[in-house]
């Protein structure tokens, strides 16, 4: 009887044991490193946490007056409805006809706009089907280049900016790809 | 307009001297309103029709005005009498107003200038294609009672998030512990209770005979401990190797984040581009983890899923998808009834799932916009997961594999053109691969 009792009990720890294993096998967690001095980093990472910063996170604007390297253009248009209404009448695209490249305006689009807009601009895209956004068509906007760009630039009504998405030269390049689908839907 | 005006409150004093009621007053005035919509004959509105007036309302209006929730514009249930009673305006105001906003609030209407300025003072797009027909039709639609919602079957209490389940979860196991621990205790005192009942009768508890133990037995023979030991020393030296080769290896892991996206909501179902979030990934060394400002671009719109959709991540996942659009407002200090921002700000701590050493280089840039590798090849079926893991080894020899068997995409890139053309000569074949292009060399990814 007893050895009964002893040979139960070790199966349990064995039971016990395995069970531990097998539970402890979902990734929740990171695997050992080996050597971690070779593995992290000494110099900040994107986005890593350190309360040094503001906030406490790595990752912060630039200083207020900063310009990135490079071709840069500032744009000085306000975020307003009368910055709006200035940028409809008087901004024209500033790159040459011969550089836009509907290959690669077309793809910016269809990842940033279509979504709500729809792959012909007709304000058909998956969220506007589901009634989630609805943006309606280009066809019935009085839109004009400036007012595309400003739309971009700053978003407008419900829609957000897209100016961190896409570069200055993107969102000209999209802005043509915008007048061209409103120019076909209009046919 | 003002004439109207004026012929209704006459219309209506006329009404009011035959009511004692004080508070039918409102409904008398808009009775006497719909009487002298009726027979007035400058206003030459209609009864509306409610289903042309929902098309027009989603093709005109809806990119700015719910109906039950203030968005970019007011809401707008019920907007022609809530209109009349608070601020006494009438349908000639409303048509003025929708034709010509900003002609509304150039002429110094009092009411207009403060609806301009409440909201932030964004004009609202002028109409002027709209027949008075039109605008019956769409207030016809916004006069339409609110559906009641359809009921969601309760399941029983539903904790919220995937913490609350962890911990339901512990709970269970620890009672389970309990019982077991219970059991036990019990099966020692039947055992014990039994050996004195035999003791009190006088029963001899037969005890087997004494046998030479069969670890003994096992001792003896040689060969069985030799081929024993063997398996053994086999079996540990496999289990050795798999967990020293998993050093350093996250595949398949899967931490529990701040706020609980669903790639498979947005990037399945809807269809999002992956790109469209982590969009630097086609310009810079890292994809990076998308700042709220781009969540918001959608969320500004969105502050609760579809019911179905609501059901389906309390039944199957286990989270309340609702409320971590409230956290992702919170953390962005996004305030719903104002639709503005508070500007309490805090960032969300995403947990970083896929992180190369520090001593292995790797360029997305390089990858997605020059290679043009599908997000998936390494991601994996992002859009079918519900909570992100990561699917691929990232080890050296998975990288050096595809190195080797992927040909470099040529084709419209000047860059490639001259180099293309001397390494398949040397290699004398079509198409190089990245291994072929260099992509072996040490120095490309460790320096």
């Amino acid at each position: 009887m007893h050895i009964n009792m002893k040979a139960t009990f070790k199966l349990t720890v064995v039971l016990v044991m395995l069970l531990s294993i097998v539970s402890c096998n979902k990734k929740s967690s990171r695997s050992y490193q080996y050597m971690p001095n070779m593995y992290e980093s000494i110099g900040y990472e994107t986005y890593q946490e350190s309360n040094i910063f503001k906030g406490g996170i790595e990752a912060q604007l630039p200083a207020d007056g900063t310009i990135p390297r490079g071709d840069f253009m500032p744009f000085e248009i306000e975020n307003n409805t009368e910055g709006y209404e200035f940028a409809k009448a008087n901004l024209i695209n500033p790159i040459a006809t011969a550089e836009l490249d509907e290959n690669v305006a077309g793809p910016l689009y269809n990842i940033y706009c279509a979504i709500c807009h729809g792959n012909k601009g007709a304000g058909d895209g998956m969220l506007a089907k589901k009634e989630l956004i609805i943006p309606g068509s280009y066809a019935d906007k009085d839109i004009t280049v400036g007012s595309i760009y400003h739309t971009i630039y700053y978003g407008k009504n419900s829609m957000g900016s897209y100016a961190n998405q896409l570069s200055e030269n993107e969102r000209w390049q999209v802005v043509a790809y915008v007048e061209k689908l409103k120019a076909d839907l209009n046919k | 307009m003002k004439k109207s005006y004026q012929s209704l409150e006459d219309n209506s004093t006329n009404n009011m001297k035959q009511v004692i009621y004080r508070n039918l007053t409102s409904r008398i005035l808009s009775l006497g309103f719909v009487l002298l919509l009726t027979f007035s004959s400058s206003l030459t509105a209609q009864e509306g029709d409610a289903e042309k007036g929902k098309k027009l309302y989603g093709v005109n209006c809806a990119s700015c005005h719910k109906l039950d929730k203030r968005m970019t514009g007011p809401a707008l249930r019920n907007v022609e009498a809530r209109l009349y009673e608070d601020e006494g305006l009438d349908r000639a105001w409303l048509n003025t107003w929708i034709k010509n906003s900003a002609g509304l609030i150039k002429s110094g209407d009092a009411y207009a200038n403060k609806i301009y300025k409440e909201y932030n003072g964004v004009a609202m797009t002028a109409f002027p294609q709209f027949s008075d027909q039109d605008i019956s039709d769409i207030l016809a639609y916004t006069a339409q009672p609110k559906p009641t919602p359809p009921v969601i079957v309760d399941n029983g209490p539903v904790d919220g998030g995937g913490q609350g389940d962890s911990t339901s979860n512990e709970l269970i196991l620890g009672a389970l512990a309990l019982l077991f621990a219970l059991l036990a205790g019990a099966l020692v005192l039947v055992n014990k209770t039994l050996n004195r009942f035999a003791d009190a009768k006088g029963i001899d508890v037969v005890v087997d005979e004494k046998r030479t133990p069969l670890w003994k037995v096992f001792a003896q023979n040689q060969f069985l401990v030799l081929v024993t030991t063997i398996l053994f020393l086999l079996a540990s030296a496999y289990f050795v190797y798999g967990s020293l080769m998993s050093v350093g290896v996250d595949q398949g892991y899967e931490p529990v984040q701040p706020i609980h996206y669903s790639h498979r909501i947005h990037a399945g179902e809807n269809a999002i581009d992956c790109k469209y979030c982590h969009s630097s990934a086609r310009v810079s060394k890292h994809s990076g983890i998308p700042s709220l400002n781009i969540c918001m671009n959608c969320h500004k719109s969105i502050g609760a899923v579809a019911d179905a959709t609501q059901a389906e991540g309390i039944n199957e996942y286990g989270v309340d998808y609702n409320s971590e659009i409230q956290k992702l407002y919170k953390a962005v200090g996004w305030d719903e009834d104002t639709q503005s921002y508070t500007g309490e700000t805090s960032p969300v701590k995403w947990i970083r799932i896929h992180n190369l050493p520090d001593f292995a280089y790797f360029n997305h840039s390089q990858h997605v916009s020059v290679a043009g590798v599908e997000c998936q090849t390494c991601h994996g079926p992002v859009e079918e997961m519900e909570i992100m893991y990561q699917h691929s080894p990232l080890t050296m020899g998975w990288c050096i594999n595809c190195h080797r068997e992927t040909n470099v995409k040529v084709e419209g890139n000047e860059y490639y053109t001259k180099i293309h053309e001397e390494l398949s000569k040397k290699y004398g074949v079509e198409q190089l691969t990245a291994a072929q292009m260099g992509g072996l060399e040490c120095g490309k990814c460790h320096y």
